[in-house]
């Protein structure tokens, strides 16, 4: 019978994937869509407790929405400026982004 | 000896769709695979939100991750897009990522599940019939309407940021 653990499980595997990716991974778009994987298992565990332990209260759905908005704020201003970056640069490896270093 | 409903099977076959999807994020290593890889996962979370019953976010996920952000991202890909299509989604060269990230990863997810494992949630028999929207719309302009205004703000200022951070603004 599948419950809240098995929900909660699948965030936390979706959540260590997006982790291994933004790790590993040299292309800077990539990580940004490791961070949406990241941010969609944070919604399955927001959704899943709304579900089992306090649907009374709706802030699980409310929550889930606002996480929703910030990550569309954040992949628009993201790649915004990874498109910035290869108009200076003529690179989306992450380790050519050394604007900053002395 | 608990018996296998068709229900599990369903929700077995979306967490592994959801989980093949953001594996193969990772270890495609053509980037426009990886997008379309990325659009599966969130088709499959999409799913696990119509399965707990939260109809009203799955098709908010569809149409903003599926609609929106997957093409933003593909047609950010098509502008960055380098000569060899076949090796963009090359993983780090640096030792240093390997050596110190994947024990850390590895202690994270461990300790999270054995919490996991270890926490007792207070499992309340879930409602009748009830998507929520209705409570939702009620929340939205009752207790919470001033952090809805600021996520409103936020995507308005965010929006523009983009583009004048894209298009670089003009300097006279």
């Amino acid at each position: 019978m599948i419950g809240l653990t098995e929900y909660l499980i699948l965030g936390t595997i979706l959540f260590g994937i997006g982790l291994l990716g933004i790790v590993i991974k040299r292309h800077a778009i990539a990580i940004l869509m490791s961070v949406e994987l990241m941010l969609n298992a944070v919604n399955i565990n927001f959704i899943a407790i709304h579900r089992f332990v306090a649907s009374s209260l709706g802030t699980g759905q409310l929550f889930a929405v606002f996480v929703i908005v910030v990550a569309a704020a954040e992949v628009a201003v993201g790649l915004a400026l990874i498109i910035a970056m290869y108009k200076k640069r003529k690179s989306v490896k992450l380790d050519d982004f050394d604007l900053l270093k002395l | 000896m608990e018996t296998f409903t068709f229900a599990d099977f369903v929700f077995i076959l979306i967490a592994v769709v959801t989980v093949g999807g953001g594996l193969g994020v990772i270890f495609s290593r053509n980037i426009i695979h990886a997008a379309l890889c990325l659009v599966v996962s969130f088709v499959g979370v999409a799913a696990v939100y119509f399965s707990l019953s939260a109809g009203f976010l799955g098709v908010i996920q569809i149409m903003v991750y599926v609609g929106a952000i997957a093409v933003l991202i593909i047609f950010a890909i098509m502008l960055v897009m380098e000569r060899d299509v076949r090796k963009t989604n090359m993983f780090s060269r640096n030792w240093f990522n390997y050596v110190f990230g994947i024990p850390i990863i590895g202690c994270v997810i461990v300790s999270m599940l054995v919490a996991l494992q270890k926490s007792h949630f207070p499992v309340s028999p879930p409602p009748a019939v009830d998507d929520g929207v209705g409570q939702l719309a009620e929340l939205m302009l009752g207790d919470y309407v001033v952090p809805f205004e600021a996520a409103a703000i936020l995507l308005l200022v965010a929006v523009i940021g983009a583009i004048i951070m894209a298009k670089g603004a003009e300097t006279k």
